[in-house]
């Protein structure tokens, strides 16, 4: 059932980060990463120097030029490559660094995959089961339980025996970051996780993902293009250079959460968005220019 | 830590590699394992691979061949079957799938009569191809053009059903007709599947081909003068008792059917330029 | 399409509706008609040539004509036919080698295949050798088998077994390879071990590739069966045809190809609907014009 609208400008502002019930969890902290790879055609300076700090319990829009790096970095928090120099931190402790290239990809960060990466083979209620049952947290019955509850929460109750080829692609995303919020994560890693979805379905994932947010108050850490949904969602925007890629200017969001569709027609919205164009244009004229692949 | 310490004191992250870790070596460890593993397995008589001749006595039945006109001239005959039995197949099955893949009334004629004569072995036609052709050549010829036909012309309909519907479009837009976009269109997106058709047709060609040897130049029941090929060349080997030089045939054979892949694939590469490197 | 999915106001649809609901609307398509004008064509022309107007080589030929009523004949003349129990003795031998062969080579070919395609360090010390053999037609190896293996059926076997191993670890591994990288990704993001993702995502990741891999391993068994039993075999389909051609008894030729075509056709398709079966997930995926 979702809720009713959210209220918007009457609620007490808070332009800073809310400060969440357990101890500052998921904040990371990308030190001076650099990653070079060698692709065909030669090395490749995907990272260069790249140093951003990502606060406990906050949404961080991570916004660029298509091939600029980004999937890089989140392939490197989540441990899917590893970095050629620099370090990682997650509160305190290093994920990768100088004697670690590579992080464990684990479920304190649990990633959203671009193109959906729910599994074919099994229904929607095994697949959000599925964290908890590897493993060894709860038992397949537990897991189904509370993966129940949680799908009845976000309003996938109908399409829990159902597989996920056979519901649409927003209901597929929608069941991925309940399979995710499933195993309590430090950090959200959403790489472009509503770019295939028309507007109008992603409209409303906007609002169910803040729904979702609300709740868990997870760090969220959101790679996208979209600069609407970017300043809808974030507390702060990280506009970031075309390779190798740097954040070039950190927007602070201040419009107060809870926000709802109402936010995108306000006034400070609109400067935002003009501040945060300006900036991203002239990254994405250069990335043109050079021609760059997406990686 | 303050960023600027911290630029200085982080070294680069190199990834150290040891020359075992090449695949290239370690394909060359791999088969001289199993060079070894064979050699020492026939020589001490071990079931099974006891009775196959070490790789040191294969090559010593090798070299005297290789300054035999007749061991030269057996490759000639296989090569020469295969090569003219494959191109009839291509000469006949890829116009024949085209037209399967562009007229929905052809391909629901045809189709079934395909399929229901797919599934007997090229082989099994062995027997009734002699009955029909007036020459064992011939009959041979068609029992390896049987066995190629099928997978060139599956491979040909498959290939030209996944073409994109958008390219159809595009031409129209552009003010093609229709002959013009079978040959600019359907054609050129064919191509890689038929390629593809071709590597997996010649592997089978080789196999018809040598069982065709085999059979009609002294193998089973069915006996004939005619013959020859390095088909012929092992069944004669293992009649007369020269093992050795069964496994000399053997790889002749794979070497033979590798250079013709070879052959196929680089064609392949020259054709389609434009085609993915898997 | 209500609630994101299709489906009645009872539940889900099932299989035998989708299958009932599909071959009604084959039978409204100009397809079936057009298939019959096809055999008709086929056969016709067989008929004809070869009985009617007795045509150059065709004549010494059997007619579709001769072959049915021979194969029907409860008395026939050369003594085969569906009534006779030795036909179906040869029908057994074959189909026996067969289930042996693809029984062998799936247990063996499977794991291999997996292995091949989830361990580099697997593939890069076992592939070369399995590539350099490869190009060894599988009936080359017939003298070397019979030499090695004294025995009849042995020899028979193991070059089912090879070719069919051979397309079944081929076909597995390109499977495993194309699985693409966010499954596994996502599996151990989720907390999943090597060995969990392996048995969680790889395996059914790979099993449409494999049950393709499994329908090409039983066609190419046949086909290697077929071969080996004309060369050197007692019993079976291959050794009925050849015997058929050295006893002139042309007829028994054509039954004994026909039988192998709809075995060997019987066969494929067990295979294929096993694999629907145990992929229900792919078939309605499939069904809705989904799927990756």
């Amino acid at each position: 059932m979702r809720s009713p609208v959210l209220a918007g400008a009457d609620a007490p502002a808070a332009a800073a980060p809310p400060q969440q019930h357990h101890a500052a969890k998921g904040a990371i902290r990308i030190e001076n990463v650099d990653k070079l790879y060698y692709a065909r055609e030669g090395p490749v300076q995907a990272v260069s120097n790249c140093s951003l700090d990502i606060r406990a319990g906050e949404i961080c829009m991570i916004v660029g030029p298509s091939g600029c790096g980004k999937t890089t970095l989140l392939n490197a928090i989540a441990g899917f490559h590893d970095i050629t120099g620099g370090a990682i931190y997650l509160d305190g402790q290093m994920l990768c660094g100088p004697d670690k290239p590579k992080a464990e990809p684990g479920p304190d960060r649990v990633v959203v995959f671009q193109n959906g990466a729910l599994f074919p083979w099994k229904t929607n209620l095994e697949n959000v089961a599925f964290g908890p049952v590897m493993q060894g947290k709860l038992t397949p019955r537990q897991a189904a339980e509370k993966a129940r509850g949680m799908m009845a929460d976000a309003g996938l109750g109908d399409v829990e025996h159902n597989y996920p080829g056979e519901v649409s692609s927003g209901m597929r995303r929608r069941v991925e970051i309940v399979r995710a919020l499933m195993n309590d994560p430090k950090v959200l890693l959403l790489d472009e996780p509503f770019r295939a979805l028309d507007s109008l379905t992603k409209s409303v994932m906007h609002e169910a993902l803040l729904e979702i947010y609300y709740k868990n108050k997870v760090t969220i850490f959101f790679i996208t293009h979209d600069l609407e949904e970017a300043i809808f969602l974030g507390h702060r925007v990280a506009i970031m250079t075309t390779r190798p890629c740097r954040p070039k200017k950190i927007l602070n969001v201040d419009i107060p959460h809870p926000r709802n569709y109402g936010v995108l027609t306000s006034p400070r919205f609109r400067e935002l968005m003009e501040e945060t164009v300006s900036a991203v244009h002239e990254e994405a004229v250069k990335a043109f220019e050079a021609g760059e692949k997406e990686m | 830590m303050s960023a600027a310490l911290a630029s200085v004191a982080q070294p680069r992250i190199r990834p150290r590699k040891s020359i075992f870790r090449n695949p290239l070596v370690r394909a060359v460890i791999s088969i001289c394992t199993f060079l070894v593993l064979w050699e020492l397995g026939s020589r001490m008589k071990l079931p099974w691979v006891g009775d196959v001749p070490a790789p040191t006595v294969v090559m010593k039945a090798w070299v005297p061949l290789l300054s035999d006109p007749g061991y030269w001239y057996s490759w000639y005959q296989s090569s020469r079957r295969v090569f003219t039995g494959f191109l009839a197949a291509m000469v006949i099955g890829i116009p024949f799938g085209l037209a399967m893949a562009t007229s929905r009334v052809f391909r629901d004629i045809t189709f079934p009569v395909f399929e229901i004569l797919r599934p007997v072995p090229p082989l099994a036609w062995v027997p009734a191809a002699i009955i029909f052709w007036p020459t064992q050549e011939l009959s041979i010829g068609f029992v390896i053009f049987l066995g190629a036909i099928f997978t060139i012309m599956l491979n040909v309909i498959g290939g030209a059903r996944s073409i994109d519907l958008r390219f159809f479009q595009a031409a129209r837009s552009m003010g093609s007709s229709n002959w013009d976009i079978f040959r600019r269109v359907v054609l050129p997106a064919v191509l890689p599947s038929i390629v593809v058709g071709c590597e997996v047709g010649i592997g089978i060609t080789w196999n018809v081909v040598v069982a065709a040897e085999m059979i009609s130049g002294g193998g089973g029941a069915i006996q004939s003068s005619a013959g020859g090929g390095l088909g012929f060349f092992i069944w004669s080997s293992y009649i007369g008792g020269s093992y050795p030089q069964i496994v000399v045939g053997m790889i002749s054979i794979g070497i033979a059917g590798y250079i013709s892949s070879a052959i196929i694939r680089w064609l392949g590469r020259v054709i389609t330029p434009w085609a993915r490197v898997r | 399409m209500a609630n994101g999915k299709l489906g009645s106001s009872h539940g889900e649809i099932g299989a035998w509706e989708m299958f009932l609901y599909r071959f009604s609307r084959w039978l409204r398509s100009p397809t079936p008609y057009l298939m019959v004008v096809g055999f008709v064509l086929f056969f016709g022309a067989w008929y004809l040539l070869s009985e009617v107007f007795k045509v150059w080589r065709f004549a010494s030929l059997p007619g579709p004509h001769q072959v049915l009523v021979e194969w029907f004949n409860p008395n026939p003349v050369y003594g085969m036919s569906l009534y006779t129990p030795n036909y179906y003795m040869h029908v057994w031998m074959s189909l026996r080698r067969v289930i042996y062969a693809f029984v062998i080579s799936t247990a063996l070919g499977v794991p291999f295949g997996l292995f091949l395609g989830w361990s580099r360090n697997f593939r890069e010390f076992t592939f070369p050798v399995f590539e350099t053999l490869r190009p060894i037609p599988v009936l080359a190896w017939v003298p070397l088998a019979i030499v090695m293996f004294r025995s009849d059926e042995t020899p028979v076997i193991f070059l089912t077994t090879l070719a069919s191993f051979y397309a079944t670890a081929l076909n597995t591994m390109l499977g495993v390879q194309s699985i693409d990288e966010s499954f596994p990704r996502a599996a151990a993001c989720l907390g999943a071990s090597r060995w969990q993702v392996f048995r969680h995502v790889i395996i059914p990741g790979a099993l449409p590739y494999i049950f393709t891999g499994l329908q090409i391993s039983v066609g190419v068994a046949w086909f290697s069966l077929v071969a080996a039993e004309m060369v050197s075999g007692e019993y079976g389909l291959g050794y009925l045809i050849n015997s058929s051609y050295v006893n002139v008894q042309y007829v028994v030729i054509l039954i004994g190809m026909i039988s192998v075509g709809i075995v060997g056709y019987l066969s494929s398709a067990l295979v294929r609907i096993a694999g629907d079966y145990m992929m229900q997930w792919r078939v309605r995926e499939l069904a809705l014009g989904g799927g990756r």
